[in-house]
């Protein structure tokens, strides 16, 4: 049997948003190298989730911990967690005036040079970026597309080891689907043959039409605040699009 | 300095007007010194090695690169005019005012003498200042740099500067005032008055970076000939005591234009209290007052703006953002809008508020700690798009304004 070792462990797990619990019970153990998809509709308390291991303070951990690199970051702030190798890509974030994206990518890759390194630039044009729109203020005016490809970009920048992706492919035409999707398969080491995978990854999408162009090694349906059923995702993701989340409904809610 | 007996009568009469805003400063508590107490020198690399990097730091460049000339006036001395540029005039006034009868014609033309106490006690004493005039048609695109520096403690400056720009003339300043490393108290009053004929431009860049216990009353008018724009750029982001300034652009030819742009950062016990006012009487002119501040610590920023349309056809709007940093401090935003004649369009957008928590958690969330996170936000909330200068100088700009916002 090959052990696997654990980058995120989190048990039993319960948040809070304003008083109200939002997410309960959940436990979820990402292996190295393994990418898994959380699933589920509209409000069922995915990016609470993907806030609580980012450690926003709004989110409210009443119960469980989360481990990271066997550490245990319950308590950290979301600097810490960032500076111990957790990247994130934001389905909304938000535009900062005067804070350039290019400010951002030098802080993100650690350069002090005026000019962004010739091997930023690579990216920035891999990314079908140039030199002028990383001058602009990030996510100002930024269509949906650009928002993915510059969260995109900066995860390259940053090289981080465990990465969430909140809705990545979300409002995102097809051509620019394929080309985040090789990015992500960049960062989640998906070149590499599984167990030579050093980066994890977990996506959060309630279509799942990523995971057609990003493999992923398990799937989780998250229902009303708790994991109503763990598993692979292809057999999974079958299920819901025959019948919907309802299915999932009675896995979370099964009739003694 | 004053040639006529009535305007040196007015300003006898002005000697104890308290200034309509502001506190009121008591200018006998400050020491007159003479013209004369500072040496002249040929270049501004003659100054000692201190000084070159405290007039650096408000964008005044020693060895004059990129420069059309330099004017540096140390206390009541202007020590160093020199000048490269075939298009500008650049002089001392009194120099200016000995080669030319005609200037008296443009002296107390764009600033009463009689506004307070403070335009008085300029015209009273023999003040230095400088005179630029962009010649008929030229068209200058590298600045003049001019310098007031404050060099012994407790004085109080006075200037009196008059610019003038020629039909069609384009000119670009760059003003740096700042005090010696070593100097607490003193009082600048800074009385500038702006000339533009039929199709003339000015650019006007100012930075100050003056010490906590410096008292400052810059008093400025503008008068526009028909077409002609004017841009005023002003940067203010270190500890002083008091600052009270209230430029009024009098557009009075047709189309003519006016640029107000102000970067404001409150620090320590700093009271701004800065605006801008354009009296829009040519037909069809505008004017538009971009405002910037952000207050810390215990300062008090108060940010003005009057926008008076009196004629048809003319257009004004006005936009001032705070961001208040801390309790013990204060941002108060007095838009005022007056129309006077149809057919025009006056408006103001002013909000003031706080650090948006998404945006530090955003940057957090990047690896940023919460106030290096706080601290970028500030620096691109006050780092605005500087417009309307020419790409050489607005990069310039640019770096002066990096500069000023590293302190903040």
């Amino acid at each position: 049997m090959v052990v696997v070792k654990l980058i995120l462990e989190i048990t039993d797990l319960a948040v809070e948003v304003s008083g109200k619990e939002i997410l309960s019970d959940i436990d979820l153990y990402i292996g190295k190298g393994e990418t898994h998809v959380l699933l589920g509709p509209n409000g069922s308390g995915k990016s609470t989730l993907f806030m609580a291991i980012l450690g926003f303070p709004k989110y409210k951990v009443k119960a469980g911990e989360i481990i990271f690199k066997g550490e245990n970051i319950t308590n950290y702030s979301t600097t810490e967690r960032v500076k111990m190798g957790i990247g994130v890509s934001f389905q909304n974030p938000p535009a900062i005036r005067g804070v350039k994206l290019q400010d951002l990518l030098k802080i993100e890759h650690g350069e002090t040079d005026e000019e962004l390194s010739p091997e930023m630039m690579d990216l920035v044009t891999k990314l079908k970026f140039d030199d002028r729109f990383i001058d602009r203020d990030v996510n100002l005016g930024f269509s949906g597309g650009e928002v993915k490809r510059s969260e995109i970009l900066q995860l390259l920048a940053q090289k981080p080891d465990f990465i969430m992706f909140d809705e990545p492919d979300s409002g995102v035409d097809i051509e620019n689907v394929e080309l985040l999707a090789e990015e992500i398969n960049t960062l989640l080491d998906k070149e590499k043959k599984p167990g030579m995978r050093e980066k994890s990854g977990l996506l959060i999408t309630h279509l799942g039409y990523i995971l057609n162009f990003v493999n992923a090694d398990t799937a989780h349906v998250l229902m009303d605040g708790k994991i109503a059923c763990s598993g692979n995702p292809n057999e999974i993701l079958e299920d819901i699009r025959k019948e919907g989340f309802k299915g999932c409904v009675e896995c979370c809610n099964p009739i003694h | 300095m004053l040639q006529s007996d009535t305007l040196k009568k007015r300003a006898e009469k002005a000697r104890k007007k308290k200034a309509a805003l502001g506190e009121d400063i008591e200018i006998e508590k400050f020491e007159q010194e003479e013209a004369g107490e500072h040496e002249e020198i040929e270049s501004l690399e003659e100054l000692p090695e201190k000084h070159k990097e405290t007039i650096l730091k408000v964008g005044v460049e020693a060895t004059g690169a990129g420069r059309a000339g330099s004017f540096l006036q140390i206390d009541q001395t202007g020590v160093c005019t020199s000048c490269s540029s075939e298009s500008i005039e650049l002089m001392n006034m009194k120099n200016a005012l000995e080669k030319y009868d005609w200037l008296n014609d443009y002296m107390w033309k764009a600033v009463a003498v009689d506004t307070d106490k403070y335009t008085a006690e300029t015209a009273l004493r023999e003040s230095s200042g400088y005179f630029i005039r962009a010649l008929p048609g030229s068209r200058e695109i590298f600045p003049i740099q001019a310098c007031m520096f404050i060099g012994d403690t407790n004085v109080s400056q006075t200037v009196h500067n008059i610019i003038i720009a020629e039909e069609n003339a384009e000119l670009h300043i760059i003003t740096g005032c700042t005090t010696g490393s070593d100097i607490q108290s003193a009082l600048h009053i800074g009385v500038s008055e702006f000339y533009l004929k039929k199709g003339a431009k000015i650019t006007f860049t100012m930075v100050h970076n003056w010490a906590e216990q410096v008292e400052v009353r810059p008093r400025t008018g503008v008068i526009l000939g028909e077409d002609s724009t004017y841009i005023s750029n002003y940067i203010l982001t270190s500890p002083v005591r008091t600052i009270q300034s209230y430029p009024t652009a009098y557009c009075q030819g047709e189309n003519s234009r006016t640029v107000f742009q102000s970067i404001l950062g409150g620090q320590k016990d700093s009271v701004l209290d800065i605006g801008s006012r354009a009296i829009l009487t040519g037909k069809n002119s505008s004017t538009e007052m971009i405002s910037r501040a952000v207050s810390k610590d215990q300062s008090q920023i108060y940010a003005r703006g009057h926008l008076a349309g009196k004629s048809p056809d003319v257009k004004g709007h006005l936009e001032c953002m705070g961001l208040v940093l801390s309790d013990d401090s204060l941002i108060y935003s007095i838009p005022e809008l007056e129309g006077s004649s149809t057919d025009l369009e006056l408006s103001h957008e002013a909000a003031v508020g706080k650090i948006a928590e998404e945006e530090v958690l955003y940057l957090m969330s990047r690896g940023l700690t919460e106030d290096e996170a706080a601290s970028m936000i500030v620096r691109g909330f006050l780092s605005m798009d500087i417009t309307g200068l020419p790409p050489e100088l607005a990069a310039e700009t640019k770096r002066m304004l990096d500069l000023s916002l590293k302190g903040m």
